[in-house]
């Protein structure tokens, strides 16, 4: 499934004193099979974006008391806003949402927060049960147990335990397994690393690259941690204030390092490093992980008399 | 994040907007006395023109202040209706049928009932819409100072009533997030029968009644770190203090009162 986005805008509270522009013509092609990547400050509109995309918030042609605006006199008429997902098209008021949001997982910021449950098992098997009416007890129970082990939980350890027993990042592999447990074929994450340890940082994103491919063919993973987007991404999205400043593979973008500063972001920590050397006249070529950092300096290393 | 326009404040900086929030809490209060003093049609008049000059004053639109008396619109039609056709009054009624009989008595009556309660609810809905939740705390606590000589906990209810008021977004925030977590994961809050709907509140009420209590518990520690003792000893950040706009108003109330009491002594009921 393909997310194609024209000329996405988004208002929040519209037509009151506390009007807000959060997506401002925001066009935009993500493919399927990509981990992909989307970069922006607090307030850019990435949230928002990645709202749209499973219905949670709806484009205006899709509610029921629609009107198109009328062209005003010597201006263009406004361009009509698209969304399609796969086969779905968000524009339009017949979509099927509940078939949307099963093949578009969403796991929000601080995703134990969902956490309700009396037992781990009830909790994951959740979605499973809200989207799948009439399965099986086995089944349900097969899916749910596949779902624990991919995040990298015991099953029989936790299956009874109540999910506010659990520590913090058993808490967060617990609530990722109630949203995968449905299989979508996208999968959408807002910072899905906030708020962890390094090392739960990277069990993380090992995680993700485990769900990504065979279980979810599509990842997008909402970020402001740059060294994420740098050793995870296929490409990535960089919106500032509502629009959509570029959308480059990570080497590429991290290039542009003084465009990135002057909108408020930063690179990785490699990137830094390599920039920092190319001013003492050593000049890296580098992946921008943290391996591929080390690589390129012990070869640039050998490589001088 | 969606900004939560909260209570019914409406953001703008005008005359009535910076009055002292004291002031105004009194100024309601006496506004209302001053309603139920007038017994003519001339003193609701006095205290019309006063609350057409506040509503002028605020910058906030007439459509606003008109949407706050739709809110009691249907009290305010039951009560016009009991009374045009349950007031007996003299002379012949202009219609009658069987336990309903409308009376000239009536409709003056009924109308000066409505005009009360109009009175009433606009400049009650004034006060909410030029004052932050957070002065209008203020300045009740302020006024119920006195209590403290009966040991009444003015400064504990403050602080409750402040808290309430500050988390009233947050909570609302959290629980936009939760639902949104929820309908994600195909959660539905639309459709079924009444006791499907609240069941399917569940999801959505027990996360968030956890995270209200550990709000309320670092909120609790954060206030002991920075030696919080109740109100001893305590200054204000924001001092209130009385201006010549608080001159202003003071001076419209007193017009408004004395309007009234003369009206009511000199002229008496026109009804």
């Amino acid at each position: 499934m393909n997310i194609i986005a024209e000329h996405l805008s988004y208002v929040y509270n519209a037509g009151s004193p506390f009007a807000a522009r959060a997506l401002d013509d925001v066009t935009l092609t993500i493919e399927e099979g990509e981990f992909f990547g989307i970069i922006g400050h607090t307030g850019s509109g990435k949230s928002t974006f990645v709202k749209h995309l499973n219905g949670l918030i709806r484009l205006p042609s899709s509610l029921k008391h629609y009107r198109r605006p009328k062209a005003k006199k010597g201006r263009p008429a406004p361009v009509e806003p698209s969304l399609r997902v796969g086969e779905y098209d968000l524009a339009s008021r017949k979509t099927d949402f509940y078939g949307l949001r099963k093949s578009v997982g969403m796991v929000f910021q601080y995703p134990e927060a969902q956490l309700f449950a009396e037992t781990v098992f009830d909790d994951v098997a959740f979605g499973l049960k809200s989207f799948s009416r009439g399965m099986q007890e086995e089944e349900i129970e097969r899916a749910v147990r596949a779902a624990i082990e991919m995040v990298g939980l015991d099953y029989q350890a936790v299956r009874d335990v109540s999910p506010f027993d659990l520590s913090g990042g058993q808490k967060r592999r617990a609530a990722i397994a109630g949203v995968i447990v449905t299989r979508p074929e996208i999968l959408i994450l807002d910072e899905p690393a906030a708020g962890l340890d390094p090392l739960g940082k990277r069990e993380i994103m090992d995680l993700l690259h485990r769900i990504h491919g065979d279980w979810c063919k599509t990842v997008v993973i909402v970020s402001h941690d740059m060294d994420e987007i740098a050793e995870n991404c296929t490409r990535a999205a960089v919106f500032s204030e509502g629009r959509l400043v570029c959308v480059l593979p990570p080497k590429e973008l991290f290039a542009r390092a003084e465009e990135l500063f002057s909108l408020g972001l930063d690179v990785p920590l490699t990137q830094k490093l390599c920039i920092a050397l190319e001013k003492r006249g050593i000049k890296l070529d580098c992946n921008l992980t943290v391996d591929g950092f080390v690589r390129a300096v012990l070869a640039a290393r050998e490589g001088t008399p | 994040m969606k900004e939560v326009s909260f209570g019914q404040y409406y953001p703008v900086s005008s005359f009535v907007h910076r009055v002292d929030p004291r002031l105004k809490i009194i100024f309601l209060i006496a506004y209302i006395v001053a309603i139920f003093l007038a017994t003519s049609f001339y003193g609701l008049a006095v205290c019309a023109f006063a609350l057409i000059l506040i509503v002028a004053f605020s910058r906030v639109p007439v459509w606003k202040v008109l949407r706050a008396i739709r809110g009691v619109a249907f009290l305010i039609l039951f009560t016009a209706a009991i009374n045009i056709f349950f007031y007996r009054g003299e002379g012949d009624p202009y219609f009658s049928w069987t336990v309903f009989a409308v009376y000239k008595e009536g409709v003056l009556f009924s109308a000066f009932l409505v005009i009360r309660l109009i009175l009433l609810v606009t400049l009650s809905s004034m006060l909410t819409y030029t004052t932050t939740p957070v002065s209008l705390c203020d300045g009740l606590e302020s006024l119920l100072t006195p209590l403290k000589w009966i040991r009444f906990p003015v400064h504990a209810l403050a602080l409750i009533m402040s808290l309430a008021l500050r988390m009233i977004p947050i909570l609302s925030d959290e629980t936009e997030r939760i639902k949104s977590a929820q309908m994600a994961r195909g959660a539905d809050f639309s459709s079924g029968n009444p006791v499907r709907r609240v069941r399917a509140m569940i999801p959505i009420l027990i996360p968030l009644l956890i995270s209200a209590f550990r709000r309320a518990d670092e909120l609790g520690e954060a206030m002991e770190a920075r030696c919080y003792m109740g109100d001893k000893k305590r200054t204000k950040y924001k001092k209130l203090h009385f201006t010549w706009r608080d001159l202003v108003a003071f001076l419209l109330l007193a017009a408004v009162v004395t309007g009234v009491v003369l009206l009511r002594v000199y002229v008496g009921g026109v009804i």
